[in-house]
């Protein structure tokens, strides 16, 4: 398998007031053509700030990405230019962000927020793109397209503004769609149409899909690979169903034990729903040379607090950065 | 970095370093160095308009040299202005009236704003439809002709001028206030405050305005600066109050000699410059260190 | 049509508070010590009172209150605000001479502002902690602070005394008789100066502002997805960010009307612009309250239809249905 998309040994650094912090220590992970791969754990663990790394986009000050790389296709798009990086985004690579309702311009129709992607990177005539912009309205499922095409953003509700923005992400067909919690925003009716049209666009646009979220039920909606993350760092990395069967990290199987319809049976002996005490550390903890999860663990040991946790691969397809490793037997509800 | 100061800090509660908001608003003030700055200069300017009388006796009205004497000579600092008499003096005695009117035509401002805006935001319907509708009409009316006009009817005398100037200067304040209690009477304390039976006077005066409260004492400092700007104005046209000294009417006596002798209204410029420089110094830093959104900015 | 319905609402508010102006106006002239009669009686050096009670009867101000308002009305509808004694002629032959050139000043003094206000507060948007955004800081607090006559005097002695570059008054060099081009020329080298001074306080408030909303909607979602769209840094600028970043200044822009016609009233006295401050400085000095009551009548107009044009303007750059003045919720 050929990667489409490689991160390799990512480190984002923020400079804060207490310091410099690498709000991405060392990430790596590969996405292959069409496939789609998840980045879960909770907010302010550096998923996000992963997707505007990858767009070129980090705010900078106070960001700096610090060492690493990010390849495209073979491309590394950390040493190309701020021309070939427009050219990248939106085109090759396109995001969805979290927030439908403040994500679209409200001074602009629908339509212009469409047609001028495409006029910009496919070098579409106006008329052109408008029908373009047409088609795509119709094919994320907005009635109307024709006329809708022309209605301002506060004309439409939260559901399908979210649909504008995948038309837009979608409009010049990328290869890599990363979607930041897409709907997180929204309405549980809402998520699940968003979802599947997320999976039906991408798959007839074959894009490779990114999701980010926090949220275990939608990973094991959505994807077929997962990346957990925790302050920063990987932590777990694998495919969904082996990792919602035989998370290997503590904190994973804490994400997992937060959604009750994962478990296949909710039974009269899980009577109440389980939560990861704690939060995620503050900023300046970030980089802290223990594993940053062990304030919040059950089974942390001496040695976590004292060396970064080393990547253990446990299959070819799974690895977990632990001392002390969950044992793959010990189901998640038990 | 020791191995485990990362589990004491992380499982600290964060609420345990709030401080008292006063204290925080005074902290963010006080390592504002502009808004300190502000601070110190306009307090010495009030201490000399305040005391200076005391310490440069001079009468500012008495012609002590001969007209248009340049400064420093015979004795004269800032020289003498077109009839001879010492513009040190005037300055120093002139600064009372115009702080005086400023602050007390403020006061005023402040008072019918917060009135108007208040009762339009509390109670809407027809008071809030009639209320903007004076609103408005004050904010078309051009405030310094209708001032002119309000003092060239009445008379100028130092009360008609305050209030010519603090019946044109509200309009800020009543629509600041108006879209704070908008803003909180939805918040849900006001509500629990309602369900408790707080009466409406209650809930105005106890509950939503002294939440409301941080922009309007922001805009309030601003309008003291504002006020003695306009007095300025007014004197510099003409229209002030023959027998008080201020530094607008100073401007306003040399008026027809400012090609030849500019320093006789260079002088009383800059100190209502300094002093309205000074204000929204003060006015500045009270508003970052009053809105917790900015503070990170 | 919408556009249109709101039009004419905002259309009909205006009359109403013209109105209500009026009304102001009506009841000014009659709180006032004196009244016509003794201003003919001043100008005649006194005049017997049997004259006097003819001269109120021929002026009508032996009628009930509220029937002499309505004829004032009446009058005002026909462009007829009354008679100035003191320059005798018709006060709206007097103000319809004046206003062009306070429009000129005005109008010309609002457009720099905001262009540069606007120009530089972008500029100090785009690098928070740059000169530009210091510059910008003290400008604001430098420009807000000097009194606007006093800006203009230390102008003219600067640029008209010190470096004779522009004329330090008058709209027009009387000296020589021009036309035309020559003649527009003239009146512009005269108008840099006023316009200047009346600008130095906006764009002080325009760039400030400006700044704050530019940083604002910069920081905002949109902006970011036009980033990712990978659309060109000219582009997301000048076209997603200062659309959006512009409304505030527009709002304000109509909010500080009433404060530039007060700002040129002190300019105009100062470069002796011939328009209707002068005027109105005039009047007062001559107690000439016709003059004075049309010249308030007549900047309120202005100022109406100043805020009618804001609210248009707002309406078109932001399609969201709202005013000016509710948008500010």
């Amino acid at each position: 398998m050929t990667a489409l998309l490689s991160v390799k040994n990512l480190t984002v650094e923020f400079t804060t007031r207490d310091g410099i912090a690498p709000v991405i220590d060392d990430l790596s992970f590969d996405l292959a053509p069409g496939e789609t791969l998840s980045l879960v754990g909770e907010s302010g663990c550096g998923k996000s700030m992963t997707a505007l790394a990858i767009m070129g986009l980090i705010p900078s000050p106070p960001g700096r990405v610090a060492s690493g790389s990010i390849s495209l296709a073979g491309e590394n798009l950390l040493q190309a230019s701020e021309t070939r990086m427009r050219a990248v985004r939106g085109n090759e690579i396109s995001m969805v962000f979290q927030e439908p309702m403040t994500s679209l311009n409200p001074v602009f129709t629908v339509g212009e927020q469409i047609g001028e992607t495409l006029r910009r990177h496919q070098g579409l005539t106006r008329r052109q793109a408008k029908a373009l912009s047409i088609e795509m309205l119709d094919a994320v499922q907005i009635p109307l397209p024709a006329r809708r095409i022309n209605d301002y953003p506060h004309q439409l509700s939260g559901g399908m503004r979210q649909r504008v923005m995948i038309a837009i992400a979608l409009a010049c067909r990328p290869k890599v769609l990363i979607a930041d919690e897409p709907t997180t925003a929204l309405d549980v009716t809402v998520q699940a149409q968003i979802f599947d049209l997320m999976r039906a666009v991408g798959k007839e646009t074959e894009a490779a899909i990114i999701l980010i979220t926090h949220d275990m039920g939608s990973v094991a909606e959505m994807a077929e690979r997962v990346v957990v993350m925790y302050a920063g760092r990987k932590i777990e990395e694998g495919y969904v169903d082996d990792i919602l069967t035989r998370p290997r990290h503590p904190y994973t199987r804490g994400l997992i034990a937060c959604v009750p319809h994962l478990l296949e049976t909710v039974s009269a002996e899980r009577p109440y729903l389980q939560e990861i005490p704690g939060m995620v550390p503050p900023l300046s903890d970030f980089g802290f040379m223990g594993c940053l999860f062990a304030p919040r663990c059950d089974r942390v040991e001496t040695l976590c607090w004292q060396e970064k946790p080393k990547v253990t691969q446990i299959t070819p397809s799974q690895s977990a950065a632990c001392w002390n490793l969950q044992d793959a037997k010990v189901r998640v509800d038990a | 970095m020791t191995d485990y100061s990362i589990q004491e800090r992380s499982l600290q509660p964060t609420s345990a370093r709030v401080e008292h908001p006063l204290i925080e608003t005074a902290r963010m003030f006080a390592g504002n160095r502009a808004a300190l700055s502000g601070l110190a200069m306009l307090f010495i300017i009030v201490v000399v308009s305040l005391a200076g009388p005391w310490f440069y006796p001079t009468d500012p009205f008495e012609m002590v040299w001969s007209p248009f004497s340049p400064p420093g000579a015979k004795g004269f600092l800032l020289g003498t202005d077109y009839l001879g008499r010492d513009l040190l003096a005037q300055i120093i005695h002139g600064g009372r009236a115009t702080l005086a009117v400023g602050c007390a035509a403020a006061l005023l401002s402040v008072f019918i704003g917060i009135t108007f805006g208040a009762l339009s935001g509390f109670y809407r319907g027809w008071i809030e439809e009639t209320l903007m509708r004076i609103t408005e009409f004050f904010q078309v009316l051009p405030t310094l002709l209708f001032s002119m006009v309000l003092v060239a009817l009445f008379g100028a005398s130092l009360g008609m001028i305050t209030f010519a100037i603090g019946i044109v200067s509200w309009t800020g304040v009543a629509r600041i206030t108006r879209a704070e209690f908008l803003k909180i009477r939805e918040l849900e304390y006001v509500t629990a405050a309602r369900s408790s039976g707080a009466s409406n006077t209650n809930l105005i005066f106890r509950v939503i305005l002294p939440n409301s409260l941080p922009p309007i004492i922001v805009q309030a400092a601003l309008l003291i600066g504002f006020a003695i700007l306009f007095e300025a104005g007014l004197s510099f046209l003409g229209l002030s109050d023959a027998n008080v000294m201020s530094w607008g009417a100073i401007m306003g006596n040399n008026r027809p000699y400012i090609l030849l002798h500019g320093f006789t209204i260079m002088y009383p410029g800059l100190a209502i410059f300094l002093t309205v420089l000074s204000i929204s110094l003060i006015g500045d830093g009270l508003n970052d260190a009053l809105n917790p959104k900015l503070r990170n900015r | 049509m919408q556009f249109l319905a709101i039009t004419l609402k905002r259309c009909g508010l205006g009359l109403g508070l013209l109105l209500a102006v009026l009304v102001l106006n009506f009841l000014l002239m009659h709180l006032a010590p004196g009244d016509v009669a003794d201003t003919i009686a001043q100008d005649a050096g006194g005049l017997d009172a049997e004259v006097m009670a003819q001269i109120r009867k021929d002026y009508g101000l032996d009628l009930p209150l509220w029937e002499q308002m309505l004829k004032y009305f009446y009058n005002v509808a026909q462009l007829d605000l009354g008679y100035s004694f003191y320059y005798n002629q018709p006060v709206t032959t007097l103000i319809l001479e004046k206003l062009p050139a306070t429009l000129l000043l005005i109008i010309s003094a609002q457009v720099v502002s905001i262009l540069v206000g606007v120009v530089l507060g972008v500029i100090a948007a785009r690098k928070p902690n740059g000169i530009a955004s210091h510059f910008v800081t003290i400008l604001s607090l430098v420009g807000y602070a000097a009194p606007v006559f006093w800006t203009g005097i230390m102008l003219i002695i600067l640029f008209a005394s010190m470096i004779p570059l522009f004329p330090i008054g008058n709209m027009v060099d009387v000296s020589v008789e021009r036309t035309g081009f020559a003649y527009m020329i003239d009146v512009l080298h005269h108008l840099v100066l006023p316009m200047l001074t009346l600008a130095s306080i906006f764009i002080a408030l325009y760039s400030r502002l400006a700044r704050a909303s530019m940083l604002d909607v910069l920081g905002s979602d949109y902006v970011r997805t036009a980033q990712a769209k990978g659309l060109s840094e000219f582009q997301v600028v000048f076209k997603h960010a200062l659309r959006n970043a512009l409304l505030p200044v527009v709002t304000t822009a109509g909010l500080v009307f009433s404060g530039i016609v007060s700002g040129a009233v002190l300019v105009e006295t100062v470069f002796s612009w011939p328009g209707l401050g002068t005027l109105a400085v005039q009047a007062i000095v001559a107690r000439d309250t016709p003059t004075i009551l049309g010249i308030l009548f007549f900047s309120s107009l202005v100022v109406v239809v100043a805020n009618l044009l804001t609210d248009m303007v707002y309406r078109i750059i932001d399609p969201r249905i709202k005013t000016a003045e509710t948008s500010e919720i």
